[in-house]
């Protein structure tokens, strides 16, 4: 029996099961983006609270994208206008919030654990939109569509992950997921940004330093930002971190040849990643920003919704567009 | 007069166990023998109870002057007294730091109007604990402190250190150190290990503790002055204080009761996991209670912390560090250490009394002539903890609503009882 999710905090406590759900549900909502009218009535008369105390352009305009596009109202709270900067609690902030009666909260904070701290003390939805360096699960789950969508499966599959893991909510939410469904994950990157503990997120995690090595026999690649923000550690060089682990057009060509090519945007051309992969065939950037509209449309349309898990999807009901 | 009936009294330092009578005449013991009949004395019955020596903390932090919204050295004592604590020793990170003879005066003044319990300043090592210059420690002796510390600001050179072992070593005062390598600890919020990397929260070494515990038993080692370490919580730390000890180094180190109690893997985003050193690995825990069994850990000590709601209701790593503890420290030393056979009861009542005091350079007995501290409790007494029946002006424990087997029933102070706890259920 499929369990209702009541927030999204992490991918950590997800179910294999529920995760599946999520990206079937997503599935219509991708259809639906090519439609000319691009508004449902799903959620008309809810409000979706989008909290971001960490400045963020892509999954906030994603997720208000989504609320929009499903019928919903948003409240905007911007880490720069906001009283936080005043020194109001996060406490208070968001109990200002709950006051306006939101249906949801959408959450994006850079400290781990921000929203369990506001799920706990809240009675609406929580959507976890990336905490500090912790998880940041929409962009796993929007990862996850990419892969299945083009490898037709999520089992199986050798997927590389790459560059400053430590730091990366991101890379904590991809092994989180992946881990879940049996693929092989090997994380490649400088030696202190990739620490042991890492394997015990997830079976079957594998840490290389060599990035040919890691490169070698891979079906999908995740090229992740250099987090210099979330640091506390003395730097690397630039050039020493393109000389060990930037994913040129060159070293691509150790993966297997139909390899995908993921970032979680925003991508740094030239460091992380060269220009000629970021915008090769392989690519699958502009998918996943894509997908993430309709992972994120799914995810509103049963939490903030409180739709029935067996309820017929919205997007294919005709009768459910706008006036 | 009051005679202590019925008990069982455990005294270390005499390695006494058996049923006795105590006979307390004013502030100090008259008496201690089987069937004592004392006429007209108050009787208080300590049938299937223990009496033991008062017991001694060594580390807590009373908040007062400075941070009274948190603690004060009235609520702060009352707390202690309800734990079983007859003397207590406060850091002196207040505001202002406890670095001059004039803030030891007005502690030691404000603890004997309000205090339930004895408060024994700790001074502060260097002026304003900033790590430059030394504090006026002598003043600070003459004033009553029983030790100096930098708590909460380690001496972060061994410079600085040297200095003041040696001052302290003439003067004859414990120096008590809170082990910390900055430069690792860089930023961290718990135990770096798999949990921390899962939860996404920096992580502190172990080796931001154990570095700095070795560094410091090689500058006793120069100086030959008495180094406590503070709330040891690492193997590593505990395999310097076995060196030291086996080469006749004065070094001693207490244990707090969340590091034999909890582990990282523990930690959930609930500030009340976060405290500094903060909880350890499984395998270290494993060795401290193994310290705490073979005599190479001399105290147990609570690190008692209070933190107003407030300040600890907010993102884990915004949180200030620290938990309370005066009420759970000998419930969780039976619970844990005891009842399941890791320590003896004559060894847990020596780390909260002989063993502290003798880190202060003092003794601690039942016998004819001592202050009359006691600490009556029971073993087998079964309750849970209420953090918000605590006097304590802070409710930052992890171990709110824990069940418990053993607790403190009576608290004597210099013949005067302070705490009762079947008074206490009645009121």
């Amino acid at each position: 029996m499929l369990q209702r999710l009541e927030h999204l905090l992490g991918i950590e406590n997800l179910t294999r099961e529920q995760i599946t759900f999520i990206l079937d549900q997503s599935k219509p909502f991708q259809e639906f983006q090519r439609h000319p009218l691009k508004k449902l009535a799903t959620l008309r008369g809810k409000t979706v609270a989008l909290a971001f105390f960490e400045p963020s352009t892509r999954t906030r305009i994603s997720f208000a994208t989504a609320a929009a596009r499903l019928g919903a109202d948003t409240m905007n709270l911007q880490a720069e206008a906001s009283s936080l900067k005043k020194g109001e609690s996060l406490l208070d902030t968001v109990r200002t919030l709950e006051a306006m009666r939101p249906d949801g909260i959408v959450i994006r904070h850079s400290s781990s654990g921000a929203p369990h701290f506001v799920a706990e003390r809240l009675e609406v939805p929580v959507l976890n939109a990336g905490d500090g360096t912790h998880e940041h699960p929409t962009q796993a789950l929007l990862d996850a569509l990419t892969i299945r969508d083009r490898k037709g499966k999520l089992e199986g599959w050798n997927i590389t992950i790459l560059g400053d893991i430590l730091h990366s909510r991101v890379a904590r939410s991809d092994i989180q997921l992946l881990g879940k469904f049996g693929t092989r994950i090997t994380l490649c990157g400088p030696a202190m940004w990739v620490p042991r503990e890492l394997e015990s997120l997830a079976p079957n995690i594998h840490r290389e330093t060599r990035i040919e090595r890691a490169l070698d026999d891979a079906d999908v690649i995740i090229v992740l930002r250099v987090q210099t923000e979330r640091m506390h550690e003395p730097a690397l060089a630039a050039e020493e971190f393109i000389l060990g682990y930037q994913l040129t057009a060159e070293r691509l060509r150790l993966a297997r040849p139909e390899a995908l090519v993921l970032h979680p945007g925003p991508m740094i051309r030239g460091l992380e990643i060269d220009p000629v992969v970021a915008d090769g065939t392989q690519s699958c950037v502009l998918e996943q920003v894509a997908n993430g509209l309709a992972v994120r449309m799914a995810l509103l349309y049963h939490l903030v919704g409180g739709a029935p898990v067996d309820e017929p999807h919205p997007a294919k009901e005709r009768s459910n567009a706008a006036d | 007069m009051l005679l202590i009936k019925n008990g069982r009294v455990l005294d270390p330092a005499s390695r006494t166990d058996a049923a006795l009578d105590v006979l307390l005449d004013g502030e100090r013991f008259a008496q201690v023998g089987a069937n004592i009949a004392a006429p007209g004395a108050e009787i208080l019955d300590a049938k299937g109870l223990i009496v033991a020596p008062g017991f001694i903390d060594l580390h807590c932090h009373l908040r007062e002057p400075g941070q009274e919204m948190s603690e004060t050295i009235e609520t702060g004592t009352r707390a202690a007294a309800r734990g079983g604590f007859t003397a207590v020793c406060c850091m002196p990170n207040t505001q202002p730091v406890n670095d001059s003879a004039s803030v030891t005066r007005g502690i030691v003044e404000r603890a004997a109007a309000v205090a339930s319990v004895r408060a024994w300043p700790i001074g502060a090592a260097s002026a304003g604990s900033k790590g430059e210059a030394l504090a006026e420690i002598a003043a600070m002796k003459d004033a009553g402190i029983v030790a100096v510390s930098d708590d909460g600001k380690p001496i972060a050179t061994a410079r600085l250190m040297r200095q003041v072992m040696d001052y302290c070593r003439a003067l004859d005062l414990p120096v008590i150190d809170h082990c910390e390598d900055a430069s690792l600890f860089a930023g961290g919020v718990m135990r770096e290990g798999p949990t921390s990397i899962r939860m996404g929260l920096k992580g502190i070494p172990a080796q931001s503790e154990t570095i700095c515990a070795g560094r410091d038993v090689k500058v006793a080692g120069l100086t030959g002055a008495r180094l406590h370490i503070a709330h040891m919580s690492t193997l590593g730390s505990l395999e310097y204080v076995r060196f030291a000890k086996k080469s006749g180094l004065r070094v001693t180190c207490e244990v707090t009761p969340h590091h034999f109690t909890l582990t990282d893997e523990d930690v959930r985003y609930d500030t009340n996991y976060k405290m500094n050193p903060p909880l350890a690995s499984r395998a270290d825990r494993e060795a401290l209670i193994q310290g705490l069994a073979d005599g190479s850990v001399d105290a147990i000590a609570t690190d008692h912390a209070p933190h107003h709601p407030g300040s600890k209701d907010v993102e884990f790593d915004r949180a200030p560090f620290g938990i309370t503890g005066f009420e759970t420290a000998l419930a969780l030393g039976l619970t844990g250490l005891v009842h399941p056979g890791k320590i003896s009861l004559m060894r847990l009542v020596e780390l909260f009394t002989m063993g502290p005091a003798r880190v202060l350079g003092m003794e601690r007995k039942i016998a004819a002539g001592e202050p009359a501290d006691v600490t009556i409790f029971s073993t087998d007494h079964a309750w849970n903890f209420c953090a918000t029946d605590s006097p304590s002006k802070s409710r930052n424990t992890p171990f709110d609503g824990r069940a418990f087997r053993g607790a403190p029933m009576a608290t004597i102070v210099g013949g005067r009882i302070v705490y009762r706890r079947e008074a206490a259920a009645r009121a």
